[in-house]
This record gives structure tokens, sequence and C-alpha cells, in this order.
């Protein structure tokens, strides 16, 4: 299947520049090169934006609650776990009114990806300071610069457990289609940060500022696979390259200035994915998740044994 | 009571972490054994150890749905327990005490409330009686009430050397051996103590042979005793077989079970916890998952429903709060999903282990915006099964949030019931689309009855879109007025279809004589006391009816206005302060109760309640709001 053949035959509403439409090409392409049938695909949406991407794929979309993108990405997940689950939302969904979910689906580590749209503002309340903004800062639609301080969601998403976490850029399609498709494939609980920009309401950080530091030729943004950074930690790992791994991907989260890192920042092989863990302590749920459970015969009738369920009631 | 129904309430209190619970249960099974009905009441504090907690066994030869305040054998193990509950023992009733608690003075109690300390300061005064236990019990003096005394000192002693445990082991064998002395004092034989003890403590080889002897010692002692007592085990008058002993919490998992449910998301919270533990103990297909929080517990479950599968959360009041905004999106996602709801004293923390009808309103009107739910209750242990069935049927059928609200009083409400009936229940699951077209389905088509097929995620050839916005048929969203319009009608004449289709019995049951000139309405687990206390007018003579309502909503306006005589006097129960039952009644039906009978006291309606309120209303008595104490 060809990328294009992902694409929604709806009117897109974002604005023209928007770091948004190359995500949503990316996410095609992704799907495409994987090969994955569009029905086994279902992409969730939290509230603002980034939000709207599950009406623009020809896959099932679900449009969900500020915030909540996580939790109802992780139902059902775990009710069908042959499904392709993707949840996308902006950075005040993820970091500022579902922070709570972002910390617990990380440590849960079920094989969902997790795609965050991060541009710095609240763009469809039309340019609030969003988590990720740094103190001081002062965008076009602000009263006043920021007091508050920002949160770095890599390092975050370390802590919390995320078992693979990277970094994209929206403006380029061909790393983040990538990212996209190694999120995908990983077992377990994905974190990309994606840098958007909002070119209506970050004047700040925009496509300029991104591809060009202002002091070499080189651009802000940097390929970590290009500096042949390795963050995969092994199964078989032991617990000091562990720590070492580890440390690795929280001083790399912290470089963010002149030069700003993309691509893979750690993967955990080592981490057991939760339906996994599900199964160890019911061994059915693999063969019979509760989306595949047949509840009535083909006469309509009640084909579960309910009377083994009140052997410890009898007196 | 009629002629041959008889019960004898059992009581024992003591402080949390003591062995209450063990305690109850080993009475119970004993007694439901011996072919008793058996209800319980578990009362307790939202703490780990040391809060007073109490648990009464109301044994019956008939099956009695009403807890009773006065209690006929009271089991203390500590003083505390004696202070709170001697004003309820019956006239002929039997204390059994630890001798060594009754020099202990009421001032060194710190956990007993200082309203009761001075009420019972109050009471020892007139009297010219010692403000400690010796005090209290000689308050009883004059009744026929026997206090046994127990030297549990020296029993304690003699399974120390006998097992060579240490004081504070043999210590935790009280709760087992002041069990053994009313249960010998009741003429139970000794063996049905002793082979049930081998079940409470399944495996705990050595703490099975020290209860064991505890019980041996609880027996000897009570034949070296000299009592006059007249309290008697009921005359079993029927013999039960195959009768299930649970309560509400498990008969609600039980139900779910039944109903094929494939996953529930919870966050832990009193009184409801409990239902998702026991859920978790079974072996079945069923899968529970703890979530970080209420919003997660029901937008979990939300998402989970997408895929087809039958999906519940279980919460109280505090996580509901945060359930509100899941509700409206899987209401306006028409997406089935059942909360069920174990009310507790509100508002905020409130009371947390406390009972309370404070959420009907609420669960009603819960979520901004407009949108159809169900909402339905259920009055005893068993009905609790069946409405959690059909909980299922209701929320795929008519594609919306079911919540079934229920209390914490039902929630440790335990019975002996009947068997379930499980050959009659059908799962519906509602219209699905059968056959895609790998296009995009019009997820929220306009029918004639607003259902509209729907999808599985992840199903060959189908896809669909979902959306909290309002939205088109396809699921993008859609802002054009007539669009609007149509789809809140659609949502909103589910309810219609809801009240057109849902049967009678599982709208609202009746009780008593229906030419009766006073009619009780109420609803949930009010209904113990209130159909006892009928049967107990009935012997009086006085003609009351009853009716449950088990729709609350959409309300069942026309099957009621059928009952209602225009010159009957309508009594409304309800365990909150607003009345919140009777202001839906009044809304609904353009009528409301000649007398409101309220409690709020974070304790549930018991037996005297109702007869003494309801016949001070027959006599003509009685206030028009009445709250009770």
């Amino acid at each position: 299947m060809k990328a294009k053949e992902f694409s929604a035959d709806v009117q897109n509403d974002w604005c023209a520049g928007c770091g948004d439409h190359g995500i949503l090409h990316a996410l095609e392409k992704a799907f495409a090169e994987l090969g994955l049938a569009k029905n086994q695909i279902a992409i969730f949406g939290g509230i603002g934006c980034s939000g709207k991407t599950p009406y623009y794929l020809d896959t099932n979309g679900i449009h969900t609650l500020h915030g909540r993108v996580l939790p109802f990405a992780s139902g059902a997940k775990l009710a069908n776990p042959e499904l392709t689950v993707i949840a996308v939302g902006g950075d005040g969904d993820g970091l500022g009114i579902g922070a709570g979910h972002f910390a617990n689906a990380g440590r849960r580590n079920l094989d969902i990806t997790y795609l965050l749209y991060n541009n710095g503002v609240y763009g469809l309340t039309k340019g609030q300071a969003s988590p990720t903004l740094r103190q001081g800062e002062q965008t076009k639609a602000m009263p006043q610069p920021t007091m508050q301080n920002d949160l770095n969601p890599l390092m975050l998403a370390l802590t919390a457990g995320f078992s693979w976490i990277s970094r994209g850029y929206a403006y380029d399609i061909h790393q983040l289609s990538s990212l996209i498709k190694n999120a995908i494939k990983h077992k377990g609980s994905s974190f990309l940060e994606i840098l958007q920009p909002c070119p209506v309401y970050n004047n700040l950080h925009d496509k300029q500022w991104y591809e060009d530091n202002g002091i070499t030729d080189y651009p802000r943004i940097y390929s970590l696979e290009d500096e042949g950074y390795d963050a995969v930690i092994p199964v078989d790992a032991n617990k000091s390259l562990r720590d070492k791994k580890f440390t690795e991907s929280v001083m790399k989260s912290l470089e963010w200035g002149e030069r700003i890192p993309t691509g893979l920042f750690y993967q955990d092989l080592s981490a057991v994915e939760l339906t996994q863990q599900i199964n160890l302590q019911k061994p059915s749920y693999c063969s019979l998740p509760p989306a595949k459970q047949p509840l009535v015969d083909k006469n309509n009738k009640n084909s579960l044994d309910i009377q083994k369920l009140f052997s410890d009631l009898k007196i | 009571m009629g002629q041959n129904k008889q019960s004898v309430l059992w009581r024992i209190g003591g402080a949390q972490g003591h062995g209450i619970d063990s305690a109850s249960l080993l009475f119970s099974r004993v007694c439901a054994k011996m072919g008793f009905h058996i209800l319980g009441l578990r009362d307790y504090h939202s703490n780990i150890m040391g809060r007073h907690s109490f648990s009464d066994v109301r044994i019956a030869n008939w099956q009695t749905l009403g807890h009773v305040a006065e209690s006929n054998m009271l089991v203390c193990l500590d003083a505390e327990s004696l202070s709170r509950h001697i004003e309820c023992i019956s006239t002929e009733g039997v204390i059994i005490i630890d001798a060594d608690e009754e020099n202990i003075e009421l001032d060194t109690l710190k956990f007993l409330d200082v309203e009761i300390k001075s009420h019972l300061h109050e009471e020892l005064v007139k009297h010219n009686y010692p403000f400690s236990v010796t005090g209290l019990l000689a308050l009883i003096k004059n009744k026929k009430t026997s206090v046994i005394s127990v030297p549990f000192s020296q029993i304690r002693d003699s399974l120390q050397t006998q097992f060579s445990v240490s004081r504070s082991t043999a210590l935790r064998s009280k709760n087992i051996t002041l069990v053994a002395i009313s249960a010998a004092l009741l003429n139970i034989p000794k063996n049905n103590l002793l082979s049930e003890v081998s079940f409470l403590f399944k495996n705990k080889e050595q703490v099975i042979a020290l209860n064991r002897a505890a019980i041996e010692l609880g027996y000897d002692y009570v034949n070296t005793l000299n009592i006059n007592s007249d309290l008697k085990l009921p005359e079993l008058t029927e013999s039960k077989t195959d009768y299930l002993w649970l309560n509400g919490c498990k008969s609600i998992a039980l139900g779910k079970l039944a109903a094929g449910m494939g996953i529930q998301p919870y966050y832990p919270i009193s009184p409801a916890t409990d239902e998702s533990l026991y859920l978790e103990t079974k072996e079945n297909n069923s899968i529970v998952i703890q979530t970080e929080d209420e919003l997660a517990a029901i937008t979990m479950a939300c998402g989970a429903a997408l895929t087809g599968a039958r999906v519940a959360t279980s919460t109280s009041g505090p996580g509901f709060s945060l359930m509100a905004e899941g509700l409206g999106w899987a209401g306006m996602n028409e997406v089935p999903v059942v909360v069920t709801l174990y009310q507790r004293g509100g508002p905020s923390t409130g009371l947390p282990t406390r009972t309370e009808q404070g959420d009907l309103q609420f669960s009603i009107h819960a979520g901004h915006g407009e949108f159809p739910r169900i909402v339905i209750t259920s009055g005893d242990v068993t009905e609790c099964f069946y409405d959690a069935f059909r909980a299922f049927n209701y929320a795929e059928r008519y594609q919306l949030p079911v919540i079934h609200i229920i209390d914490k009083n039902l929630a440790s409400t335990s019975q002996t019931i009947k068997p379930f009936n499980t050959h009659d229940l059908t799962i519906e699951r509602g219209q699905f689309y059968e056959v895609g077209n790998k296009k995009h389905l019009p997820r929220f088509k306009f029918t004639d009855n607003g259902i509209s097929p729907r999808p599985r995620l992840g199903e060959k050839d189908k896809l669909f879109w979902s959306s909290g916005a309002e939205h088109s048929e396809i699921g993008q969203v859609n802002e054009n007025p007539q669009n609007r319009k149509m789809m809140v009608e659609k949502r909103a004449n589910k309810l219609q279809l809801a009240l057109s289709e849902i049967p009678l019995d599982e709208k609202l049951t009746v009780y008593g004589n229906m030419q009766a000139s006073l009619t009780i309405i109420s609803w949930g687990s009010n209904k113990g006391v209130i159909v006892d206390a009928l049967e107990r007018f009935k012997t009086e003579g006085k003609d009351v009816r009853a009716i449950m309502l088990k729709l609350l909503w959409p309300f069942p306006v026309d099957e009621l206005n059928k009952l209602i005589h225009k010159d009957e006097k309508l009594v409304v129960v309800e365990c909150n302060h607003d009345g919140q039952f009777n202001s839906l009644l009044k809304e609904q039906i353009g009528r409301g109760a000649d007398h409101l009978l309220l409690k709020y006291t974070g304790r549930a309606f018991m037996l005297e309640d109702i007869m003494h309120y309801v016949s001070d209303i027959i006599s003509g008595q009685a206030e028009k709001i009445i709250s009770v104490e």
C-alpha cells in the first residue's frame, strides 16, 4: 500500500505551515512501509490541534478527552492486543492535564505508541504557555512571560518507565516515519516526542530556530544515530549496564540549546510488556482477550460456564 | 413477625485487627450450616488497626432482609464495645465480656467518641455508679440480661503453655474463644465449630490447632457456669439446601462475570474495592486492571468497550465525581459501559466506610451537557446479582452508560440466599455491523429508534471514527445546527425506547396490600427493613404497602402513576438529608411524600426506625419531615 492510501478524504483544518502536517505524512508513510491493515490500526487523539489527527487518517480514529488519550488507548489495547494502538496528543494534553496518565502509561509498559506533539503552546486556545515553555519565555500571544518552570518530556518518560523513548522533528519526515515505525515495532510502551513548530503562536521556536542555531552552518537539531549513540539495553543486560544506559539517556535528555538531539534515546529490550505479564497470571488472556470472548453461542444462548463461579460461596 | 418467625441478633465488637471478621465468619457459617438463614451487617471505621468495629449476625428461621439495632447476644472483645452497644442489648439478652476488661475506666478509652463518653458519664453519675465497665454493667443489673464475665487470661495462659507460643499469639484466639462461649450458650454442638475452624484458617496448621483448643476451653468454661438464660436459637421450620452465603459486593462481581464482563479497570476506594479484589480471585477470562485514578478507570473502560468487549468499572462517590467527564464521552459516543457506584457518606472524603444515599441526583445528572444514561439500583444481595447482569444488557442494547447505584450498607450486608437462577439469564448484545465495506461505517447512523449498529474496533473490512465532539453519522466533527438537533434527539430518544422495553419488574417492585392507605416509597438497600416492617405491621393489624424503585433513570412515571391512589398517604424513606428521591418523585410524577423519613447519620435504617416512625405516621403523630437519630 502507498502512504497516500492512509490519507482520509476529509478537509484538514490545520494552519498552513503547521508541523502537524509533517507528522501526519510521517504516520501515513510509516503505516504503508510497515504494511499494516487499516482495520488493525486504532489512532486515539487527545484534545487540541494534534488531537484531530485521527480524523485525517483512513484508519480507525477516536477523538477522546483532554489529557485522557492514554487510558482510552490502553483500554483498547488491553481488550484487543492484536490492534496497533497509537495515541497522539499535544504537550499541554500529555504533560499538563494528562501528566498523571503519562507517568502511569510509561510504567505499565503496555505495547502502545505515544506521539507527543511538542510546540510549547496551547494552540487551539490561542497561544498560552504549555508545560514545555521555559520560564521567562513569552510567545507572541502571551500577555506576560511565563513564570513557571518547564518540564523535560524525555526525562519524565525515562523515569516513568517507557521502554522506548525518542525524539523526532516534524519537518524531517524521513527520520520521523522511521522513528514511528520503530516505535510501533517495539513491544512495550513507546514514547516519541516530536518537535512541532506552531507557526501561528510560537514565534520563539519556529522552523528557522530549529534548523539554524545562529552560530554554525549546522542545524540546531542533530541525529543521535549519526553520532553513533547506542541507546539499546539488550534483553540479558545486567543492572550495571542498565544503569549506565539509563544515565547516558538522562544526560542526552538534558541537551538543549545550541544543539538538540533527535533519534532514539533509550530502548529497554529486557522490560516485560504488560499483556505478557497479564498472560502469566491469566494464561487464557492472549488466546481469549476481552474483545474475543464468545459470550453467546450460535443460538444466542449464554455460552459461559457460570455455575463454577459459585463454588466458594456454598455453605 | 409471624408467630413462627424467630430470630436472634448476635453482635461481636472489638478493635479493628482483632479478628472481628474471622469471628463472625465462623459463627455465620456454623449457623448457616445448621440450616438457619443468616443476615450479616459489617460496621467499621476508616482505619487499619485499633478503631472500633462490629459485626452483626442475624440468625433466623426465615429469609429476613432487615437489620435490627437491638442485639440479643453481645460479644465484647474490649471495654469500648460494651460502652458503644450496652444500650442496644435486649432485656433478656446475654453479654459476654473478657473479665479483665471490667476494671477499665471509661476515661482511658482513647477511641471512644466524646459524645458517647459524656452521655454515659451522665447516666452513671445519675445512678451513682463508677465511670467504668463495672459501672456500665451495674446499669443493666435490674434487667434480665445475663453477663458472662470470661476469665480469658486463664484461657490465654493455658493456650500459651499447651502450644509453647508467645502471649500475644495466644491472645489472638480471644475472638474464637468468645465465639465458642456464645455458641455453647446457644447449645450449638461443639463439633460444628471445630470442623469450621479448619475451613476458616485453611492450611495454617498451628492457627487451626490453637483455635480448636480455644474452642474446647470455651465450651469447658461454659460447662462450669450456672446460667439461666432464656435465649435460644430459633426453631427451624423449613429445610434449606444449597444456599449461598455472600455480600452485595460479591453478588455484583458474580453478576458481572455471569454477564461475560471482559475487563474491569478500577481505582481502589472504600467501599467499592472489595468487588474488584474478589473479581481478581476468580478463575475466569476477565481481567481486572488497577489504574492511576478514576479518570483513567472510566476512560480505559470506554477504550476497551470500543473493541466489543463487555466492560465495567466500580467506584464510590469521590471516584464517581472524577468519572463525570468519561461518562459524558460514553454518552456522546454511545459506548456501553457499566459503572457500579457504591455510595458512602459524602461530600468530599465524607464518611469513607459509612453508608448514605447521597449520590442519587448526582448519578442522574453527572457530567456536563445532556446525554442519556440509565440508573438502576438493587434492594438486597440477590437483586445485586441480577441487576449487575442486566446492566450490561441495557448498556449494549441502548449503547449508553449504565450506572448501578448501591451503597456501603448493601455492599457489606451478607446473606444466605437461594442459588441464582442462571438458566433464564440471557445475554443481549444489541446491534453490531455484521459486514463492512472497507470504508468508514456510519457509526452514528440515524435510525428509527435511535440505535445505530456498532462495529468492533479491529474487525475485518470495518473502520469507524468516534468523537467526543459533535459529529456526523460517520463520526467526523459536524457543527451544523440541523445535524446537531438530530444528534441530540437521536441520543435522547434512546431513553424513551428503554422505558418502553424494560419490563415492569425491572422497574419497580411492590410489597404488601395494594389497597393499603399508606404506601412507603423507597429505593436501594432500605428494602430489607421496609419489607420486614411490612410483615410486622401486618401482625399488628396495620395495612401498609411498599413500592421499591429499581429503575431510577429514566424514571418509570406511567407505572408509578398507575400504582399510586390519589387519597393515600405517601411516605418516602431515604438515607440522605435532602430527600433526593422525593425531589425526583415530585419532578417526575408531580407528587411528593406526605411524610419524609430521612437518616443521614452515616448508618443504615434499622427495622426499629421504620417500625417506630411509620407507627407514628399511622397514628397521626408525626412531623412532615422526620430525621432519624
